[in-house]
């Protein structure tokens, strides 16, 4: 069933069953957003990155937009004071974990984490947050992608992505709190030996943090 | 780098894949199923992920993850002298975190690490319940109050010493 719901002064029409997230997105309204895969239902979404949030008239505070399922003639605003101070905050605290160096990163200009401070308006510092970073700068346990953690936001589109293609996921969080990681963490290298048929988890990371490893010359 | 299997390793996982065996699948059994292969070997070995993993249909991958997410759950074989600095709040104001570091530095390992003869390891513990004695740290079942980074040294070598000791002992008789 169609219903409708204005966003932003804007009239828009969406399924009954889908999130704001999705029909804002459908309706070509920009809503930041990291965690979210575009086939991801209301309770289905992980809602885990803290960006996408709206304010919609009838609850007290802003909600993360991905895990809400629209109602017939809500009222859903994308962009008041407190959805961009809540985004903002997000973001740093994002970024205090994140090694900003963009230069050399192959993910430099198409990274989402760039993208969003720019919609934001805010730069790439984490100020007043210190920044924590991981060691080692790359894990090679993989047998043929390089997963660099200070790169990684721990989204946990490739973990989600690979189980989806798969059945099964290759790849997994490990460790817990500032430790946490995402790996591969199989000691049998043909179990992987198909991931660079497949590359979904690359093609879907927003921030270059799981790339294909050069040979040893390219580098 | 993890440590080789020991031969009572070997013959432990041996056991462990037979009650495996007979064992109910399903996700939901992953953590008693870890559980269980932590009490048969006393740690979680590469091969006994495996054994988990492929009882389940899971990738091991999965079953680190779950594994790891646990403070319950070791990687690294305990040591015959388990080295326990406590980082109860008494002990991390009077310098815990220096004492710990002295072991790790004279044993060479790191915390959570195990030596490679499998004669101490260095894990972190919050309170061992006698601040006064503030930084403490457990050797084997022995407490020592009052650590300083001078006596870390003292302690490591009267161990060893007394392994030396014992080896000589059984050598004659």
């Amino acid at each position: 069933m169609k219903i409708t719901l204005t966003v932003d002064d804007q009239t828009i029409q969406t399924q009954d069953n889908s999130s704001v997230l999705s029909a804002c997105h459908s309706a070509g309204i920009y809503i930041p957003h990291l965690c979210w895969l575009e086939t991801d239902a209301p309770a289905d979404a992980p809602a885990a990155c803290r960006l996408c949030f709206v304010e919609i008239d009838g609850f007290r505070e802003p909600v993360a937009a991905c895990a809400v399922t629209v109602e017939n003639g809500m009222t859903v605003n994308t962009g008041t004071v407190a959805v961009r101070s809540l985004q903002k905050t997000a973001l740093k605290l994002l970024l205090s974990v994140h090694r900003v160096d963009c230069k050399p990163c192959p993910a430099n200009r198409a990274c989402q984490l760039q993208n969003i401070a720019k919609f934001l308006g805010a730069g790439l510092g984490c100020k007043p947050f210190e920044r924590v970073l991981k060691e080692p700068e790359v894990d090679v346990r993989h047998p043929v992608l390089d997963y660099y953690p200070n790169r990684c936001v721990l989204c946990g589109i490739c973990v989600r992505i690979c189980r989806q293609q798969h059945q099964q996921t290759w790849l997994s969080f490990a460790g817990r709190g500032f430790n946490t990681v995402v790996g591969y963490f199989d000691a049998d290298p043909d179990a992987a030996a198909d991931c660079l048929s497949c590359r979904a988890c690359l093609e879907y990371c927003p921030t270059g943090a799981l790339v294909q490893r050069l040979a040893d010359d390219d580098r | 780098m993890p440590l080789p299997l020991s031969a009572e390793d070997r013959a432990h996982l041996e056991i462990l894949q037979k009650q495996i065996d007979v064992s109910p699948k399903g996700r939901g059994r992953l953590i008693p199923l870890l559980q269980l292969a932590q009490k048969a070997l006393g740690y979680l070995p590469d091969e006994a992920l495996s054994l988990v993993a492929d009882h389940l249909a899971v990738t091991r991958s999965e079953v680190y993850g779950v594994a790891s997410f646990y403070n319950q759950f070791r990687f690294n074989p305990p040591g015959k002298n388990p080295v326990k600095v406590c980082m109860g709040t008494a002990c991390h104001v009077r310098g815990g975190e220096i004492i710990l570091e002295n072991f790790e530095r004279k044993l060479e390992i790191r915390e959570g690490e195990t030596t490679d003869d499998r004669e101490f390891s260095i894990e972190r513990v919050a309170c061992v319940g006698c601040c006064a004695l503030a930084p403490v740290a457990l050797v084997g079942e022995t407490l020592h109050g009052h650590m300083a980074p001078s006596k870390v040294e003292g302690l490591v070598l009267r161990v060893r010493l007394e392994k030396e000791k014992a080896q000589r002992e059984a050598a004659k008789s």
